[in-house]
């Protein structure tokens, strides 16, 4: 067992006691956190739906030993909302554009179309697609997910 | 010592596994995770080396490229080391996703020591120097002697790999692999080639179609007598052809799930021609 | 209004689709409008909560110990090692189910825990209940279970002549259509061998699911599922209780296209909670996934083309094996559907086909996305080609030629009564201008992608075209009705019904639908539980918009008939003259109006319907019969650039047209069909469950790769092919499947055509290109 620990999670400090060695990150924010808006689709790295960011770099939480984790910056789905109703121009984006359906990849999307349009205002088509290629959905096909990131970097774009 | 240590430098890293040699050493998490989350893996104690600085240090010189171990795919993929190492660069956007790639290192790629980890043939190809510190100190070796087995090397209780030394050749390099789709994949079979005009020769080395990172020696030996080195003419299309063919000479590979041995062998022949192709075509540069 | 006026209906009434509806007053947020989801902000926030989301004060973690056979008699089993472990609460095996120890959709002879015998890898033996998932799993694996392996029967051909794998033997079901006069030949005859890998539905959010035990021996779950009712049925059987004490409710579901039609931790979750008085919540991890749900039937057709020298087809003969595995699920209508559509949406005077759904010690194969129509489309669209060819025919116009429509017979000689524009999907989605998709130097655009494999002058570019149909809703005499409760007090209205939402947007329908009927805004959707309401059936076969849509539909009828008589009664006017709109009775000579709100105040109105599709038949010894009640077609034309020589495809542009009834929300139809079609590329180019001895060799996401953002490429919807369909609410058809079906198909077709192969297996390998 290791030594209790603190996740600094959304800017909140959160201990982390009794826990089992081989708890992922995921496991912890899900089910000692009670953040489950950070999804547990695959567990092995393969679809992002457990995209978080820690310090500042994308990350899937699943391959991330959760008492590795401690003392870095940890940002999860639920700690993104900031604009009109807490949502963020990406949630906003794709609400609007009906990239939602039924919603298990999406926080995981939500968490990578952040990163993506820190690092680059502007992607192309291409940039957009190999940034989100690891972000598995089956129920979109894809098309409104990216009709929402353009939306959401038009809209980033525009902000003063 | 707790059972989770977060090494802050290479001596606590090397500290912590002297007081326990048969810690689990957890570099970007990337394979060993899937493992623990499996269930398949049940460290008694882990030792975190994600966020040794000593690891993460990278360099280029004029004629040698070194990569800690702890230096992620994303940092190959957008440092300098992109055009010191062009095929590691090449290589490491096909590893997984951008979260895999920003997490996943070298030195987890060659602890893990898969048949398909893809910048093994880089290595390979580049003549890398795998550099190991632990209780007795540090040992060097080729990467032949370093991956010793499918998922197996010579790495000895309580060593760490620290960072891999390779040559900065003065061609180009390539690097491609095969999938079952146009991204995340494991590989089917993939090829790395360097070309090296001072020492005129070309090296080719293969992931995933045998037990280790086989070096097509033969057919680089043959191929460097019908290159014209002088002038930089492109290499004829007969060339090319037979050396996929004797590159395909030097793979093993089985039937398995993803792949059949007769396809990976083919797709080897196919890889290793157009690699040679692009390496000594006119004009252009190896991108990523 | 008064009290008395409530007409709280118990027991319902029944309403039946009957002509075309005419959309009253769509609103800006009623039917046909572009309205969002109602869970999509709590969706993008994290917030929604799924079925893994569940927590309850001192709840314990389910595990599932599972056969590594295919086919073993099971000796002995010793739980002892796992039961002494620390933080174990329950160790469960066969013999502690109360009830009836096996269930299925159609037939029950699956048992929830293997008795004495396992017949497939991965059937459930023994189950956990720990206070933490590793202790779980760890105590899971201490269970020695004592195998006598045997042989297993892994070959769905030979498995009607081999041993019985059990003892309602190996064949599920066979079915013989014969149609016309058989012995008719025609001048030209095309034949065929098709096979159809195993394919999954994969969807992102695994198995799971939270069970609390009541102290009166009731039990409540919450839970992913495609059908809560019929859940509640099996459940309640295996426990061997009332089926009122077990009670239902659908908890966030993260997909389904099938694979949560069959049960697969219900009863488990159902006996550990009640074994030990506390709740208990599984997680399936995505490989524990693969094994624990039924999959796409593998399937293997033999197919004879009989045409005229002019392209008339004639007759088409065809023989259909589906892998049925080892269980029956829902293999019975699966092969009745591969069956009935086999010669696919075209005039057939003459038809042989028989159909086999067969035993084995494979996973067990049920319900995905297109049922049955997606293996008999690519096995009739490979022939269409195939006999274009042989005529030297355009392939387009020889579908046109012997497109079906309403007026003509399908092979089972049901006539079409409905809308059917087969043709005009054909000619819609053919002669849409061609994409102008220029070859790219970007490897991302390339075979291969980001391998750096592809150059653009390794490609030849291909196009392919296919088309194809299925029946919406059950068949073969089943009534598959749905349940809707409607209740409208201080103006708001409230919907119940049972109706699983997996994604597919039905609570944004439900929504649409009300305030189209009731001229309100605000429309609150009640939980879907099968403590309140009557079933929906299930949220598959394409059927909820029309079977809940139109229970939805019904019972705000009833109730905007209730409040427009009460109010023509105060007003002396006849309710004719009476509309609900913008939240105002309203009448039409514009004298009178009155807040809805006024009126319905307090306890307001509420109705409650059992909505109901035209009855279907059964099919005779022929094959013959009216037993489908709607159909509906799309057609799908393909581009591809491919790399031959390493047998790499890059799809380049779908373009589609579907007949879609009539469309009540145009973004979510957008999204049916883009992720209709994924799954169809899927098919046809990577995705398949590989089998070794009844193994699954690749159930994991590394393995069984689904498509990504860089596999995909943009559709293009040349058009929404709209013909209401008479009885169908709003004229609606269901808009799930037919992306599914010729999509694969299409994408085939294109990859032939570029590298001039026959391929007539999907999914394509690269080695079947490569080396084929």
């Amino acid at each position: 067992m290791p030594d209790p620990y603190s996740l600094r999670v959304n800017g909140v400090d959160c201990e982390v006691a009794d826990s089992d060695i081989a708890e992922s990150l995921l496991f912890v924010l899900r089910e000692r956190l009670g953040l489950t808006g950070t999804k547990n689709a695959c567990t092995e790295g393969e679809c992002s739906s457990c995209a978080v960011l820690i310090d500042g770099v994308l990350t899937c939480s699943c391959l991330v030993l959760s008492a590795t984790a401690a003392g870095q910056d940890i940002t999860t789905v639920e700690g993104l909302g900031d604009g009109r109703d807490g949502l963020s121009v990406v949630q906003e984006a794709f609400v609007d554009e009906g990239a939602v359906q039924c919603g298990f990849c999406t926080p995981g999307l939500i968490v990578a179309v952040h990163d993506l349009l820190e690092a680059n205002a502007d992607p192309s088509d291409g940039d957009v697609r190999e940034a989100l290629s690891g972000n598995l959905c089956r129920c979109t096909g894809y098309g409104r997910i990216l009709a929402a990131v353009n939306t959401a970097a038009e809209a980033k774009r525009s902000q003063p | 010592m707790s059972d989770v240590v977060v090494a802050r430098s290479l001596d606590e890293a090397r500290g912590a596994l002297a007081d326990h040699p048969d810690a689990t050493v957890l570099a970007g998490g990337t394979d060993l995770m899937v493992e623990i989350n499996r269930g398949l893996r049940r460290p008694s104690h882990v030792v975190g080396v994600a966020q040794v600085p000593e690891l993460r240090l990278w360099s280029v010189a004029d004629d040698r490229v070194t990569v800690g171990g702890g230096v992620t795919y994303t940092e190959m993929m957008t440092t300098p080391l992109a055009d010191a190492a062009p095929a590691l660069a090449q290589a490491a956007r096909t590893v997984g996703s951008p979260p895999i790639r920003n997490a996943g290192t070298l030195g987890g790629n060659l602890g893990t020591a898969s048949p398909a980890g893809d910048t093994l043939p880089v290595l390979a190809a580049l003549n890398a120097q795998i550099v190991v510190v632990g209780p007795d100190g540090e040992r060097r070796m080729a990467l032949d002697d370093f991956v010793v087995g499918v998922k197996r090397t010579s790495l000895r209780p309580g060593e760490l790999i620290v960072r891999a030394e390779m040559d900065r050749p003065t061609g180009r390099q390539e690097f491609l692999k095969i999938g079952p789709r146009n991204a995340m994949v494991i590989s089917m079979a993939g090829l790395a080639l360097v070309a090296d005009h001072d020492a005129r020769a070309v090296r080719c080395a293969l992931g995933a179609v045998a037990a280790g990172i086989p070096r097509a020696r033969d057919a680089e030996a043959w191929v460097a007598e019908r290159i014209d080195w002088d002038n930089g003419a492109g290499v004829d299309d007969a060339v090319a052809a037979e050396f996929g063919q004797r590159v395909a000479a030097a793979s093993a590979p089985i039937d398995d799930h993803r792949s059949t041995a007769a396809y990976r062998r083919h797709a080897i022949a196919v890889l290793a021609t157009r690699a040679l192709k692009r390496a000594f075509a006119q004009g252009g540069s190896s991108d990523a | 209004m008064t009290s008395e006026a409530v007409n709280t209906a118990a027991g319902g009434s029944t309403a039946t689709g009957t002509g075309t509806d005419t959309i009253v007053d769509a609103g800006t947020r009623g039917v046909g409008a572009d309205v969002g989801r109602p869970d999509g902000v709590p969706k993008v926030q994290g917030r929604f909560a799924f079925s893994s989301d569940l927590w309850a004060d001192d709840f314990l973690w389910g595990h599932t110990l599972r056969s590594p056979h295919a086919s073993a008699l099971i000796r002995g089993i010793d739980i002892g090692p796992a039961v002494a472990m620390a933080g174990v609460y329950a160790v469960l095996l066969a013999d502690d189910v109360p009830g009836c120890l096996t269930y299925g959709l159609e037939h029950g002879d699956q048992p929830a825990l293997a008795d004495g015998q396992v017949r497939y890898v991965g059937e459930p033996v023994a189950l956990v209940a720990a206070d933490h998932p590793d202790i779980a799993r760890r105590a899971a694996e201490a269970i020695v279970v004592d195998y006598e392996v045997s042989e297993p029967v892994t070959d769905a051909e030979a498995a009607p002549t081999a041993a019985p794998i059990h003892p309602d033997g190996n064949v599920f079901r066979e079915i013989a259509i014969r149609h016309g006069d058989l012995d008719v030949a025609g001048e030209v005859v095309v034949e065929g061998v098709y096979e159809v890998g195993m394919q999954d539905q994969a969807f992102m959010g695994p198995e799971s699911g939270m069970a609390l035990p009541d102290e009166d021996g009731s039990v409540e779950l919450f839970v992913s599922t495609q059908w809560l009712h019929v859940d509640r049925e099996q459940i309640a059987a295996c426990l061997g209780i009332d089926e009122e004490k077990v009670r239902l409710t659908l908890a966030g579901v993260g997909g389904a296209f099938g694979a949560r039609e069959d049960l697969s931790l219900q009863v488990h979750l159902c006996l550990l909670a009640l074994h030990t008085g506390k709740p208990v919540k599984m997680v399936y991890s995505r490989d524990e996934s693969f094994l624990g749900h039924v999959h796409r039937h593998p399937a293997k057709m033999w197919y004879r083309h009989h045409a005229d020298r002019n392209g008339h087809l004639v007759k088409v003969e065809a023989r259909i094996v589906l892998d049925g595995g080892a269980y029956a699920s829902t293999s019975s209508a699966v092969i009745a559907n591969a069956s009935c559509f086999a010669a696919g949406p075209y005039k057939v005077p003459a038809a042989h086909i028989t159909g086999l759904a067969a035993r084995t010690n494979n996973p067990p194969c049920g319900a995905m996305r297109g049922f049955g129509a997606v293996q008999t489309c690519f096995g009739h669209e490979s022939q269409m080609d195939k006999l274009a060819a042989a005529l030297n025919m355009d392939p387009v116009e020889l579908r046109l030629l012997n497109a079906i429509g309403p007026g003509d017979r399908l092979v089972t000689g049901q006539l079409i009564t409905g809308t059917f524009p087969t043709a005009e999907v054909i000619r819609q989605c053919a002669y849409a201008p061609e994409p102008e998709i220029p070859l790219s130097d970007d490897r991302r655009d390339l075979p291969g992608g980001s391998g750096r494999t592809t150059d653009a002058a390794d490609t030849v570019r291909g196009t392919g075209f296919a088309v194809g149909f299925k029946n919406l809703m059950f068949s073969e005499g089943y009534d598959d009705y749905s349940s809707a409760a409607c209740r409208v007090s201080d103006g708001v209205a409230t919907i119940t019904c049972a109706c699983a939402e997996v994604g597919q947007g039905f609570v944004t329908l439900a929504q649409q639908i009300a305030r189209t009927e009731l001229g309100v805004d605000e429309v609150i959707l009640a939980p879907a539980q099968t403590a309140t309401i009557g079933s929906a059936g299930s949220s598959s076969a394409s059927r909820q918009t029309w079977m809940s849509g139109g229970a939805v539909q019904a019972a705000c009828r009833e109730v905007r008939a209730q409040i427009l008589a009460d109010v023509a009664a105060e007003w002396g006017v006849s309710p004719d003259g009476l509309v609900l709109r913008d939240g105002l009775v309203v009448s039409l000579d514009g004298q009178q109006e009155a807040l809805l709100a006024q009126v319905t105040a307090g306890t307001g109105y509420e109705a409650d319907v059992e909505y109901h599709h035209a009855p279907t038949e059964a099919l005779d010894e022929n094959g013959q019969g009216n037993a489908h009640v709607s159909f509906a077609c799309a057609a799908h034309r393909a581009t591809v650039d491919v790399d031959p020589d390493l047998g790499l495809v890059r799809v380049r542009d779908i373009t589609t047209a579907q007949d879609v009834g009539r469309i009540l929300n145009p973004t979510q139809a957008v999204g049916q069909i883009e992720g209709g079609i994924a799954q169809g590329l899927g098919l046809a180019l990577m995705e398949e469950i590989v089998l070794d001895d009844g193994i699954v060799r690749n159930a994991s996401f590394t393995d069984y790769v689904i498509p990504t953002t860089l596999d995909m490429p943009d559709v293009t919807i040349a058009a929404f092919v709209e013909e209401p369909e008479p009885g169908a609410p709003y004229g609606a058809k269901g808009i799930g499947e037919p992306p599914t079906i010729s999509s694969s198909a299409a994408i085939a077709a294109a990859v032939r055509a570029a590298t001039g192969q026959a391929l007539p297996r999907i999914p394509i390998r690269p080695a079947d290109i490569a080396l084929g």
